[in-house]
């Protein structure tokens, strides 16, 4: 049995892997190597109540200050990882300190992709990971009177929101032909589209962007098509990268993100992975993919938790994800991709409905569900279960969603 | 402070301090009590932070918002007394207060 787990990372699922160790009983010694210089935190409101200003910092974090040390939990988050020496089973901070693991779990997280253009080094150009991030960025948004985004996928749109409602006029700039391309159907990115319309947005799609402008500072973002918009700042969001270097150089398998197996497990038998640095299996879809959500996070962490317990782990869900943009909530259960048939339950005029994405053979495989609670939960179990069920069941109102699923049929 | 007392359904009894205008689900996680798992961090999207509230002190939090209401209407196992502790905000009056976690979160 393990004596002592060191975990990389001080994040989402580092602070879930320490809570379930010690949840499934691990009383040995539980070191946590972070690099933010502050105690974990959760990310999803830098980009929303927390960049609004309606929640403090104090509640933005996992646990208070001093409980970490009471709780047993060796908690450093100025102690950056450089290296994992798995031969002699210790990582070597930056500081060249050397921590011995029984069992190691790397959850590092992933990092914001950079755009390298012409001045786009310029002050004013944010980016949207960290807290120290998303300070820089409301203290600008509560200056400026015009914000760019450069890129419309979920933290883009949200910080488009945001910065409507704090008065400021809002670009948004997307090279792809509709926003969210990456990651829903257009059914939904038509719905963000007019969402963000009436509130005032201009999106721009189809638009590459070419360089920045301006002095000391970004005034202008100008396009491929010689086009110039006026900004006093911009944001970009442009997808992310996994933190999977010191797994790489550690000769630890990865593709895109460190590979690991239904149990959080690398190639190497001690060493565990969570998070957005993985590359996991979705037995669900019979896919391997790299997920960006909280649930992914928590649901690896305990995972390997579990594993290095030798508990019986615990039941998969299916991946979900959320949003906030004004006063829309979407919940997100499953992944479309694959889907051959969208089946709208609802009005989209209402502001209320949900998208079905069901396969060839009507199985249910995600559910987009605005504002809409129930669909979202229900929509869950059917995603699970891969129940099939016909559109023309899904569409009928009079159907109450809750007796969906005895309408599945097999 | 505060003290808030969580009840696990096998009986085991935690009781954390909770910090004024923060929620009853922060004052649960931040003292790691299982069967809370808060997967939206209060964002009211998940459902996985149901409690049941002690009957004594029902009438004495804030009211149910429509978003509460409706992922309450689809969890598992709701009672009357069922409330998603993220919306729960705690204030001076909550000292003492009890509730109990469903078994559907173990
Ligand atoms: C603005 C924003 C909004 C989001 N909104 C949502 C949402 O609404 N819903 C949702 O499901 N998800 C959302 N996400 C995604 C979600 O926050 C992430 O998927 C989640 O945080 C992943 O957890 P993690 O532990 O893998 O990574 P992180 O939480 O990023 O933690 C990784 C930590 O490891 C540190 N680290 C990296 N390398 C090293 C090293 N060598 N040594 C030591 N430490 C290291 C990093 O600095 C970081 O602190 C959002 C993300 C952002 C940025
Ligand atoms: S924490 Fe997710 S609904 Fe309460």
């Amino acid at each position: 049995m393990a004596k002592s787990i060191v975990i990389i990372g001080a994040g989402q699922a580092a602070t879930q892997a320490a809570n379930s160790l010690r949840q499934y009983g691990f009383n040995g010694k539980i070191t946590m190597l972070g690099d933010e210089g502050i105690a974990p935190y959760q990310r999803p409101p830098l980009s929303k109540a927390y960049l609004m200003g309606e929640i403090e910092i104090a509640r933005l974090k996992f646990r208070d200050d001093d409980q970490w040390e009471r709780d047993g939990i060796d908690m450093r988050p100025n102690a950056g990882v450089a290296n994992i020496d798995r031969a002699a089973k210790m990582v070597v901070t930056k500081s060249g300190e050397k921590i011995a693991y029984d069992n190691l779990i790397i959850a590092t997280g992933s990092r914001v992709r950079k755009i390298s253009c012409e001045n786009s080094e310029l002050k004013g150009i944010h980016y949207l990971r960290t807290l120290a991030q998303s300070d820089a960025l409301k203290a600008d948004l509560d200056k400026a009177k015009s914000i760019a985004i450069i890129g419309a996928g979920y933290i883009g749109l949200e910080v488009a929101a945001i910065a409507r409602k704090k008065g400021l006029s809002v670009t948004v700039i997307e090279l792809a032909p509709r926003v969210l391309a990456r990651v829903a159907t257009p059914i939904i990115s038509q719905y963000f589209e007019n969402l963000h319309a009436s509130h005032g947005v201009n999106i721009m799609t189809n638009c590459a962007l070419k360089a920045f402008g301006g002095k000391d500072k970004v005034q202008r973002v100008l396009l491929e098509d010689g086009r110039e918009i006026a900004a006093d700042m911009v944001l970009v969001g442009i997808g992310i990268i996994p933190n999977s270097e010191i797994a790489i150089d550690a000769g630890i398998i990865c593709t895109n993100g460190i590979d690991v197996d239904e149990y959080a497990r690398t190639n190497d038998a001690n060493i565990y992975a969570c998070g957005d640095c993985t590359n996991r299996e979705l037995d669900l879809y019979g896919i391997r993919m790299r997920l960006e959500s909280v649930h992914n996070a928590l649901e690896q962490a305990k995972l390997a938790a579990a594993h290095i317990m030798g508990a019986q782990p615990p039941k998969l869900d299916t991946p979900w994800f959320w949003s906030d943009q004004y006063d829309v909530k979407m919940q997100i259960a499953g992944l479309s991709n694959g889907a051959t048939q969208h089946i709208v339950r609802g009005n989209i005029a209402d502001n209320k409905f949900a998208v079905f994405h069901l396969n060839d053979e009507n199985r249910v495989l995600a559910v987009d569900a605005i504002n809409s609670p129930g669909e979202f939960l229900i929509g869950k179990k059917l995603v699970l279960a891969s129940a099939k069920i016909t559109p023309q069941i899904i569409s009928n109102l009079d159907i109450p969603i809750k007796e969906l699923a005895a309408h599945a049929v097999e | 402070m505060v003290q808030i007392t969580f009840i696990e359904n096998n009986g085991t009894v935690h009781v954390v301090e909770a910090t004024n205008g923060g929620t009853v689900m922060e004052a649960a996680t931040k003292h790691n009590v299982p069967g809370i798992d808060a997967d939206c961090g209060g964002a009211c999207a998940c459902a996985t932070c149901h409690v049941f509230v002690d009957d004594d002190w029902m009438g004495k939090i804030n009211p149910m918002g429509t978003m509460e209401e409706s992922m309450l209407d689809f969890a598992e196992g709701v009672k009357p007394n069922s409330r998603l502790s993220c919306q729960i905000t705690v204030n001076e009056d909550l000292d003492g207060l009890v509730v109990t976690i469903p078994a559907s979160q173990f």
